[in-house]
């Protein structure tokens, strides 16, 4: 089967490219990328079937670094299978899979299990994370080994922090020998202490237990000078914090080789979205002040933060019926992502090449994966998105089972359009 | 006239509406001082305690109020918060206002739940208090309790003493005084009063001394001994010599200043019992004010609830 | 136009004659006190006391008390929730009271009026003095002493006006498409 997409507003951030350019697949793989003029060596070949992309971008597939798929243990509130699918529509083709799952991904079993899922599920790529410690009780370490032959791409407690620094110093030690990325949940547990929200005037104002913003800074200096005496790559998960920013920053300017990503709603919203205890905005670590949004941007502008993942943490219906302090945090993010990545390209942060860039280089270089770019020869994994079109987000019309997210509702602006897999055209109304 | 058909909080409620209920609770004081002192205003009506956290007191101020409205009145008393929570703690609503509840008044420990539920309910919902979010009929019984013994609040120096950060009674007052004109004074350490607090327009003291200079009212706070070493503060007795209320200490304040609490009172450890006996104590008037002012409420919220 | 039924003038004799009423009826003043509904009726409770007192030389001040029935209405839910202060200086145990009210209509507010009353206390007996009688009684109640009797059709009101609240005395009758402005009045609709 031949595919020509043609018209398009092409970004491939692995050559630096943002502009009008021709692609020509063949057989699943991309076999002409076309920067002038029309792609025209037919051979004889069967005229291919073409895509008419004017007006849309066409970019490489989105890598997320940091999802939920829940299975095994939470199949009601995702399951592989749907978070899979849920990527896709979202122009994600590649996601890592957390190990927060019960059991927990801390041994090759799980870990092949997940792949086998995956496999089945036709979705988008599943890279799973590993546990740094059994069970995530932080208290001995994971068989990074037999995970990372299993598949492990990285190893990560997300979902709690990994709270002793012995057994962080030792995990940045033991994962040196495979060369692997430990992803570090950053969260002083005894600052954060049973914190819902962040703490501040509006926390005191409803009540709730404040997280304060040094629970999250604390943790990050502490990770990072952790991986400065032990020389092991530190990846800093959902960074949040203006604090954060700047110590992640005076780190890169000394060379360390630490690298960081936030999520879409640290830069969308503030704690105003939980004002009258909207459950659907508790998220952890919690949505910050305005100055704290500014900082991220400022950060993702700049480079200090490299990669923007979603940290989609679906949850089932009963959410919503939950008192915020019971109900469980997370954002339902897989199929928003690409519309508030796009705001900072309207709102003059990043430019087009520069989001797509934290969405696949980036992600890919810090996982060491040959993806995210558009290189002939290479598996066709593309998305053609609609930057203009304008739509109200229908939590209940995603394909994740998780509906909980703030911006049900509202207005976005930008849309996937396709998402080209291999052999597979999935388009999306 | 109010503007929705639940009292969740203080916050929500306009200077209007606040005077309303409090002009209101004064034609309901004269009511509580007759012989009958029942009127049959919401005959008919059912109202249910439906409260997730023990309090005799308010239940009981809420029981005795609905009953002097010719209601009929049901207590719902979970034994434990922790028991029912979740689903279930929603599905109990809906069970009470499928029995034919008009009002149901709320008191969890939790923040936000009279605001969660009264989301998924179809009756009026009155929070009596909810964790360290708000207990708005304190706050207008305090109000009115101010009203009828100063005349009025533009200008008043109300100062508020104690635990503000986890106290539901200081943050509906804050809001109720600073509605009405009054300034606000917060004391207490700083553990327990965060500087953010200057942000809603009032003055914070870790120092009584400073704090009550000049006070027209002095409203002692409950101190939770569960916090205590926890890192908030050390001992009591600690507690008592800095922030605690003494005859030596009143004397910075106004001679006519009135003393209150919402009670229980930790004798000896916020309050000393010469002030809390004293002439300048308000606090067992608070207690029948109370009456008063929950009847205003609820004759109120059940008028709204039929337009 | 409202359509003027009772000038000042008209309005003044006819309080007169019903002060005149009170007394004779109640052979003196004896125990007499005057309760006057809230709002229309408290004005006119003040008005006859005056001449009762004016009348008999012999009486002492009679005493008026104001009576808000909000509290004891069977139709709260449709009526706006303002609550006036009930204020009622003196024991009705064991006198003779006379409610006022400036507009007799359905008698629902003198049902309320009456066992308000009966919560203060037992009085010797409860009389009831209006000054317009516009008919349409829901309920078997009568009144004592009535001004002028009104026959209206049900869509009309009949507003009350008084020198207490700032306008000239007059009772006037609006027609159903004139209704919404009822401004000062105490109209019953």
């Amino acid at each position: 089967m031949r595919l020509l997409i043609i018209n398009g507003h092409v970004i491939d951030p692995s050559r630096d490219f943002a502009g009008s350019a021709d692609i020509l697949i063949e057989d699943g793989r991309i076999k002409t990328f076309a920067k002038e003029g029309r792609i025209k060596e037919n051979q004889g070949k069967p005229e291919p079937r073409v895509i008419d992309a004017a007006g849309m971008w066409v970019v490489p597939g989105l890598i997320d670094m940091h999802t939920h798929l829940r299975e095994p243990g939470f199949e009601h509130k995702e399951t592989i299978k749907t978070g899979a699918l849920a990527a896709l529509k979202g122009g994600f083709t590649t996601v890592c899979a957390m190990p927060n799952t019960n059991p927990v991904n801390d041994n090759a079993g799980i870990t092949e299990f997940i792949l086998k899922m995956a496999q089945a599920a036709g979705g988008a790529r599943v890279l799973p994370i590993g546990a740094v410690t059994k069970g995530q009780r932080g208290e001995e370490l994971a068989p990074f080994y037999a995970m990372r032959e299993a598949g492990c791409i990285a190893f990560s407690d997300d979902g709690r922090p990994v709270a002793s620094p012995v057994i962080m110093r030792r995990a940045l030690e033991y994962a040196k020998g495979l060369d692997a990325l430990i992803i570090s949940h950053a969260e002083d547990p005894a600052l954060a202490g049973s914190g819902v929200m962040n703490e501040g005037l509006l926390s005191a104002t409803l009540g709730l237990k404040g997280q304060p913003s040094v629970a999250e800074e604390v943790m990050i200096y502490r990770d990072i000078a952790l991986a400065e005496l032990t020389g092991g790559r530190l990846h800093i998960a959902h960074v949040s914090t203006r604090g954060g920013v700047r110590v992640i920053r005076q780190a890169k300017e000394r060379g360390l080789k630490v690298t960081a990503e936030t999520c879409p709603h640290y830069f969308s919203l503030t704690e105003d979205a939980v004002a009258g205890y909207n459950v659907n905005a508790k998220v952890n670590p919690p949505l910050r002040t305005a100055a704290d949004v500014e900082a991220i941007k400022e950060g993702i502008r700049d480079g200090t933060i490299d990669v923007i993942a979603t940290d989609h943490a679906p949850h089932g219906r009963e959410k919503r019926t939950r008192q915020f302090d019971d109900a469980p945090s997370g954002i339902s993010g897989l199929e928003t992502a690409l519309s508030l990545g796009l705001a900072l390209v309207d709102e003059g942060v990043l430019t087009g090449l520069e989001l797509i860039r934290k969405l696949t280089v980036n992600p890919a270089g810090i996982l060491c994966i040959d993806k995210g770019a558009l290189i002939e020869g290479t598996e066709a994994e593309l998305v053609i998105f609609d930057p203009e079109k304008r739509y109200v987000l229908d939590a209940e019309k995603m394909i994740s089972l998780g509906k909980n997210t703030p911006f049900d509702g509202r207005q976005l602006k930008g849309r996937v359009i396709k998402t080209i897999c291999g052999q597979k055209v999935l388009e999306w109304d | 006239m109010l503007s929705g058909r639940h009292l969740l909080g203080i916050k929500d409620l306009s200077a209007q509406e606040i005077m309303l209920y409090l002009k209101s609770a004064s034609s309901f004081k004269d009511i509580l001082k007759r012989d009958i002192k029942k009127v049959p205003a919401l005959r008919g009506r059912t109202v249910v305690n439906l409260f997730f956290e023990p309090s005799t007191r308010t239940r009981t101020s809420f029981e005795l109020a609905a009953k002097r409205l010719s209601t009929d009145v049901i207590n719902f008393s979970a034994p434990s918060s922790s028991i029912l929570k979740g689903e279930s703690l929603l599905d109990t609503a809906l069970t009470v206002e499928a029995l034919g509840a008009d009002i149901i008044i709320i008191r969890h420990s939790f923040s936000g739940v009279p605001h969660m539920l009264s989301k998924h309910l179809r009756v009026s919902v009155i929070n009596a208090g909810d964790g360290t979010n708000e207990h708005p009929t304190q706050a207008l019984l305090d109000a009115f309790t101010i009203m009828e013994k100063k005349g009025g609040f533009e200008g008043l120096q109300v100062a508020i003493i104690g635990d503000i950060i986890h106290s539901r009674v200081a943050k509906s007052n804050i809001y109720c005084l600073k509605k009405l004109g009054a300034d606000v004074r917060l004391i207490g350490p700083a553990t327990l009063l965060p500087e953010c607090f200057r942000d809603l327009g009032v003055k914070t003291f870790s120092s009584m001394e400073e704090g009550l200079e000049g006070a027209d009212v002095i409203m002692m706070l409950r101190l939770q001994l569960e916090r205590q070493g926890k890192g908030f503060f050390p001992t009591t007795d600690e507690y008592f010599s800095q922030w605690g209320l003494s005859n030596k200490r009143l004397r910075a304040a106004r001679p006519d200043a009135i003393i209150m609490h919402p009670g229980p009172m930790n004798r000896g450890i916020e309050i000393s019992s010469d002030v809390a006996d004293g002439g300048n104590s308000v606090i067992l008037e608070q207690v029948t004010n109370g009456l008063a002012v929950r009847m205003a409420v609820m004759y109120h919220l059940d008028e709204r609830k039929e337009q | 136009m409202p359509k003027k039924l009772l000038d000042s003038k008209e309005i003044d004799r006819t309080l007169t004659r019903i002060s005149h009423e009170i007394i004779e009826r109640n052979k003196g003043t004896e125990g007499l006190c005057l309760v006057g509904i809230q709002r229309g009726g408290v004005h006119l409770a003040e008005r006859l006391a005056k001449k009762i007192k004016g009348t008999d030389a012999s009486s002492s001040d009679i005493p008026v008390g104001s009576l808000d029935i909000s509290f004891y209405r069977d139709d709260i839910r449709i009526r706006q929730p303002a609550v006036s202060r009930t204020d009622m200086p003196f024991d009705v145990e064991g006198r003779k009271v006379v409610i006022v009210d400036d507009v007799f209509f359905t008698g629902r507010s003198i049902r309320a009026a009456m066992d308000a009353i009966m919560d203060m206390g037992r009085p010797a007996l409860v009389q009831l003095a209006v000054l317009v009688d516009r008919g349409h009684r829901e309920l078997p109640i009568r009144a004592d002493y009535v001004g002028k009797n009104i026959p209206t059709s049900g869509g009309e009101r009949v507003e009350v006006m008084l020198e207490e609240d700032g306008h000239e005395d007059g009772i006037f009758l609006v027609s159903a498409e004139e209704k919404e402005d009822g401004q000062g009045g105490h109209g019953h609709a």
